[in-house]
């Protein structure tokens, strides 16, 4: 029992990776995969700020009488993680943006088939008569 | 100035790259960005000097002594991977400006420059920093300007090629980060050397293993180590040429050293190799790796394609080398690094004199070329017997001291296939010569001419090079050597 209550953190961590890991590898719709990226990363947001958590410890600011800190470094690292990630979903969207005008699909077995169509043509074209 | 040189490595390029915008114009960006790659060419050589003769270098940025501070180390391996990385990155920029003129909208070459900057920081951060987390936030850098170029290519695929290895990408780095999560959550610490010395003592837990495993898969996305390299030939094909040019010889060789790094010199050997299986897992995936891919690039129409295979068929190589987990097994990978990328690089600025020239890279658009552009597809022939492993070219030697060290480990069938892989690459080399040289130009075509001067400097000096160091081995081999003493002696 401890060992789901007591760390039910890390238990969220698991599902919400697990939950990010199967949108992104199920689903063709893009912009539902950039949103499953999200989740398997926010995952491992949570996970670095439950590391940063001490047991009994305050907040990270010296105060007469308080000896037990929470460790900040690992919050202080995940900003910068949230930023890599926030570039990464802006990028991610703007390719899609540009996959829409190119293709008018953003269905991942969509542009799959045009690309194959593409490439078959290509050969076709060539053949010599 | 000299004690500073760790940091400007990566300073300069991450400076250069804003400043490109006020320069605005794409010639002067061009020759500001050549001069910048120059530098860090000019400082890791320098670097790398000052290594052999006084060894590893530690600097404390910001004055914060390690390990709390974030430290640069600079050892052999990693002066080695940034000299191969910057002066890749300066030859190939040579042959930019032309090369992009046909292939990316002229508004847009500042936009390119700023983007090749970046990721040449990245890189060049990656390889020089001491600091685990550092890496992943370099990692990241050059992984997003490298989705960004990708998408720069001029066919529609190239969006979809750079939106595939978006997701693959950030799913290793992601992959990375947790490793490092987890090492920091077992040691306390992010800083490399001191990761060294504390890992040993948790090193029998299950979360110091899984952190390993973690780690190792995200780097495997990015080296695209057979089966994780799915994203890999489609992003080489269908990027600008200079793009994969500069990829094709830097990028995969960056993961190749986070690999090295983190398995020798911080897990450490008796930990990566006797508690884990790695040996047999490596070695089988590498073997896969060489047969399949090469199988595959057998089959390829588009030569892009068939030497983006023939990347992933490299790797293979290399990752042998890697699983031998001996000394002559990492020499034989840190010089196959060093010279796949002369080689790749060569040969995919070939192919963008090509595709200058004639607006493709199929196959059955060489027809004819041999005669058409005797020295874009001399340089191709030349590259392409380096990739086979002729003798007298830098292919040669790297088989030879990775068929050596096989031998050494008394792994005859190893050795073997690995001359039996050479074959393959025989025929998907001949299979260019055969299309080139002895057909016919298709009828009505209109003839091309030799690519110009501004190309053709560049491509052959990638090939003066793959020639020069298959001759004269002293400066490769003693270095990768050296490196890879290091990483069997003390820590770092």
């Amino acid at each position: 029992m401890n060992m789901i209550l007591g760390l039910y953190n890390y238990w969220i961590v698991i599902v919400l990776m697990m939950i990010g890991f199967y949108i992104i590898i199920a689903h063709g719709h893009l912009i539902k995969k950039i949103v499953g990226l999200n989740i398997f990363q926010t995952s491992v947001f949570i996970f670095y700020i439950s590391v940063g958590k001490v047991e009994g410890g305050t907040a990270p600011i010296w105060q007469e009488g308080i000896v037990l800190f929470s460790n900040p470094l690992p919050h202080v690292l995940i900003l910068t993680a949230i930023v890599v990630g926030i570039a990464t979903t802006a990028l991610g969207l703007a390719l899609t943006i540009r996959l829409h005008e190119a293709y008018g699909t953003i269905d991942e077995d969509e542009i799959q088939a045009m690309d194959n169509q593409e490439m078959a043509n290509q050969d076709k074209e060539h053949q010599p008569c | 100035m000299l004690a500073h040189l760790p940091i400007l490595q990566v300073i300069v390029p991450l400076m250069a790259a804003p400043a490109c915008l006020i320069l605005r114009k794409p010639k002067l960006v061009w020759l500001f960005t050549l001069l910048t790659s120059a530098l860090a060419f000019v400082i890791s050589i320098l670097l790398l000097q000052q290594v052999m003769t006084d060894g590893t270098i530690s600097y404390e940025l910001g004055g914060w002594s390690p390990p709390w501070g974030i430290e640069y180390r600079i050892d052999k391996l990693n002066a080695f991977i940034a000299l191969i990385i910057s002066g890749v990155s300066t030859v190939v920029l040579l042959a930019a400006q032309t090369s992009i003129e046909k292939e990316i909208p002229k508004e847009k070459h500042t936009l390119f420059y700023i983007l090749y900057l970046l990721s040449l920081t990245g890189m060049l951060g990656i390889v020089t920093t001491g600091d685990a987390f550092n890496v992943f936030v370099f990692l990241e850098i050059s992984s997003l300007s490298a989705y960004s170029l990708i998408a720069l290519g001029r066919d529609r695929r190239a969006l979809w090629a750079s939106f595939q290895y978006l997701i693959m990408g950030t799913i290793g780095a992601t992959f990375i980060l947790i490793g490092i999560g987890l090492m920091y959550q077992m040691t306390g610490t992010l800083n490399m050397a001191d990761l060294a010395e504390r890992l040993p003592e948790v090193a029998e837990t299950r979360t110091v293993t899984t952190a390993y495993v973690f780690f190792i898969v995200g780097v495997c996305l990015k080296l695209a180590l057979f089966p994780l390299h799915l994203w890999l030939p489609n992003a080489y094909a269908h990027a600008p040429s200079i793009v994969t040019a500069f990829f094709a010889a830097t990028s995969t060789k960056v993961a190749a050293y986070l690999l090295i790094r983190f398995t020798f010199s911080i897990f450490g050997v008796s930990f990566s190799f006797t508690t884990l299986p790695m040996e047999t897992l490596f070695l089988a995936l590498g073997l896969l790796g060489i047969f399949v891919a090469s199988t595959v690039a057998i089959y390829q129409d588009n030569i892009k394609h068939v030497f983006a295979y023939s990347s992933v068929a490299q790797i293979g190589y290399m990752i042998v080398g890697f699983s031998m987990s001996s000394h002559a097994g990492l020499s034989a990978m840190l010089l196959h690094v060093f010279n796949h990328a002369l080689m790749k690089g060569a040969l995919f600025l070939a192919l963008g004199a090509v595709l200058y020239r004639v607006g493709s890279t199929q196959l059955r658009d060489f027809q004819g070329l041999g005669r058409q552009m005797p020295l874009t597809m001399g340089a191709i022939v030349v590259a392409g017997l380096s990739l086979i492993g002729v003798p007298l070219t830098v292919g040669f030697v790297s088989k030879w001291y990775l068929v050596v060290a096989a031998i050494e480990k008394g792994w005859w069938p190893v050795a073997g296939l690995i001359l039996l892989g050479s074959l393959l690459a025989v025929v998907y080399v001949w299979r260019i010569v055969e299309t080139a040289y002895f057909k016919a130009p298709m009828a009505g075509k209109e003839l091309v001419q030799e690519a110009p001067m501004a190309l053709l400097i560049p491509v052959w000096i990638l090939v003066g090079a793959n020639v020069y160091f298959g001759i004269d081995t002293r400066l490769s081999v003693e270095v990768a050597t050296a490196a890879a003493q290091s990483l069997f002696g003390v820590v770092p």
